[in-house]
């Protein structure tokens, strides 16, 4: 590898015309050099095992039996005799399926509450002109100076006079409409040209067609962004179900998960699976949309 | 434009306007109110004056609790400041695999903070991997425990924290590094500065405004922590309680026969003190990039 680290800023020196192209690429920019590629691949593979390590590592726990030390000083990253003994021993312990439906009930109303209202409303403060939408707008935006765990308790409280607490749609029910999810779609709204929209006006299309006809097809990119971002957001939330749920039947995964751990005297391997079960879902659903994802937070749907 | 009907906006914004009012702002409000009242889980509420604020003062808890958050942000920032830039830096280039690189690193970020602080249960316990590859590897001689302790659990989270933070800092610096000027880096290099130099003399100039974004968000996460304190202690604050954060204090006044919802309530408004300085700084630097 070391004799590719000089060599094409050599060469061009008989043949004087193209020689600033070539002397570019011995600089390093273009085209790498071989063993800058070679450390970089090494640097990647080491962050690599830092990053995901730990998954596999678990991963390979849950599939390890009983009869196998998983204590060993000398870590083994393949399972002898791999098992599927710790998944049922998981549901033998915890009713996991019943708290993976309730994690899937309180994720859809999220998912499908966030879609419908921050669209509607969405489209309405960038496209519609009316009284109070400067007022509106301000509100919502200051709103964003509060983090969550502030109002967590006066939530609570407001969802306990409903008669919702210890309920999964208590759960579900203060990010159902979140408003960052209504600024963003306000400015995916805003980025139609208002030409496409004056054609519809004069033809007399109401701000119900337009929304159908002209908006729907120009927002579908933030659309799945945020219903991503809902999804996930709902899936891996702990604290907020924590306080709302008491009766261990109503947890969600990731409530059921802590109680898994803390209430029986820990076997890792049953652990390990547990947390297999709630993170899995969440990978596929991550891998199959990663592309939606990356754009998502390019454009900035980063959560404060 | 003055097609629409007077109530059609109003009808399209109904639910956010719900939402708005009833789960954003009067949560808000309420906050204000229960603070001063003896609010308790199972009902109860009369108006205590100042009696929260006072208890406040004496609560050797949040003395603990407030001094933690200090720490964590104090750890957590350089290292969520340079670490994932690292990352970013190295993900640059776009050599082949690189987008899987990519979405490899930012799995932490996805998971949920329950399963990851349980696998770092499994990772730090006496008998875990860490330990069990220090000894291997000649690091100590008997294993540390990471799990017990005020101290070694504070840094327990932290890093766990850091961990699971890296990718997410990392994608937010990777879109600005398509921003730093590439005439720059060639420049530096035809001067003969090496990759280090540059590092510091053109990519971290580069993207100074981002370190500031990123900052902030550390911050206020930092101060927000919950998740994995209580999934590391068992939901014990570890020994003695001295391993809690201001939210797990939160939340401990939430529920039970000792709850104290007036309490929780006087807490989160010292949350929202000391953050809303960095989250009125985060909304500014949001505007200005859109």
């Amino acid at each position: 590898m070391t004799q590719l680290t000089t060599p094409p800023a050599g060469a061009p020196a008989k043949t004087p015309a193209p020689a600033p192209k070539r002397r570019r690429r011995g600089s390093g920019f273009g085209t790498m050099r071989r063993r800058e590629k070679l450390l970089r691949y090494a640097l990647l593979l080491l962050a690599l095992v830092v990053t995901v390590g730990p998954f596999v590592w678990q991963l390979s726990t849950s599939l390890k039996g009983a009869g196998e030390n998983i204590y060993t000083s000398t870590p083994q990253f393949i399972p002898s005799d791999p098992t599927f003994d710790n998944y049922l021993r998981v549901a033998e312990t915890i009713p996991v399926l019943s708290y993976a439906k309730n994690s899937l009930i309180v994720a859809a109303m999220t998912v499908i509450g966030n879609a419908v209202g921050a669209t509607l409303a969405g489209f309405a403060l960038a496209k519609l002109h009316f009284r109070g939408r400067t007022l509106f707008l301000a509100l919502v935006l200051g709103t964003l100076v509060l983090p969550g765990e502030v109002t967590i308790i006066s939530q609570y409280v407001t969802v306990r006079s409903l008669g919702l607490a210890d309920t999964l749609i208590g759960v579900a029910l203060p990010t159902t409409v979140a408003m960052l999810n209504v600024l963003l779609m306000r400015a995916a709204f805003m980025a139609i040209p208002d030409e496409m929209d004056e054609a519809a006006v004069i033809d007399g299309a109401s701000a119900w067609q337009r929304l159908i006809h002209v908006g729907l097809p120009n927002v579908r990119g933030m659309l799945s962004v945020i219903t991503i971002f809902a999804f996930i957001g709902a899936w891996d939330d702990f604290l907020w179900p924590l306080i709302v749920l008491t009766d261990p039947q109503n947890y969600t995964l990731t409530v059921g998960l802590q109680y898994l751990s803390g209430a029986f005297t820990a076997n890792p391997r049953v652990i390990a699976a547990g947390t297999m079960i709630a993170f899995i879902p969440i990978v596929i659903v991550f891998a199959t949309l990663q592309r939606f994802f990356f754009r998502g937070v390019e454009e900035g749907a980063i959560k404060g | 434009m003055k097609t629409q009907r007077w109530f059609t906006p109003w009808l399209l914004l109904g639910p956010a306007l719900v939402w708005l009012l009833v789960f954003n702002l009067w949560p808000a409000i309420n906050t204000v109110v229960l603070a001063f009242t003896n609010a308790k889980p199972l009902g109860g509420g009369s108006f205590t004056g100042v009696a929260n604020f006072e208890r406040m003062l004496n609560d050797e808890q949040l003395v603990y609790a407030l001094v933690n958050s200090i720490v964590y942000m104090l750890v957590c920032l350089p290292l969520l400041l340079f670490l994932p830039l690292l990352l970013a830096v190295l993900l640059e280039k776009k050599l082949p695999g690189i987008t899987f690189f990519r979405t490899a690193f930012y799995t932490p970020v996805i998971a949920s903070a329950v399963v990851v602080a349980l696998i770092w249960t499994w990772l730090l316990e006496d008998r875990g991997l860490v330990n069990g590859l220090a000894q291997q590897l000649g690091f100590l001689t008997e294993p540390l425990p990471f799990l017990s302790g005020r101290w070694l659990l504070l840094f327990s989270a932290i890093s766990l924290t850091v961990w699971k933070g890296l990718g997410y800092y990392m994608i937010i610096y990777l879109s600005a590094l398509g921003n730093v000027s590439r005439q720059l880096h060639e420049a530096a290099a035809v001067d003969g500065a090496g990759p280090i130099r540059r590092f510091w003399s053109v990519t971290v100039p580069g993207v100074r405004t981002t370190m500031l974004l990123v900052s902030v968000l550390v911050t206020v996460s930092a101060l927000r922590v919950f998740t994995e304190l209580f999934v590391l202690t068992n939901g014990t604050g570890g020994p003695g309680g001295r391993t809690m954060s201001l939210v797990m204090l939160i939340q401990m006044y939430s529920r039970g026969f000792t709850g104290h919802l007036g309490y929780a309530s006087a807490l989160s408004l010292l949350l929202f003190v000391i953050t809303v300085g960095p989250m009125l700084l985060l909304l500014r630097l949001n505007r200005k990039a859109a």
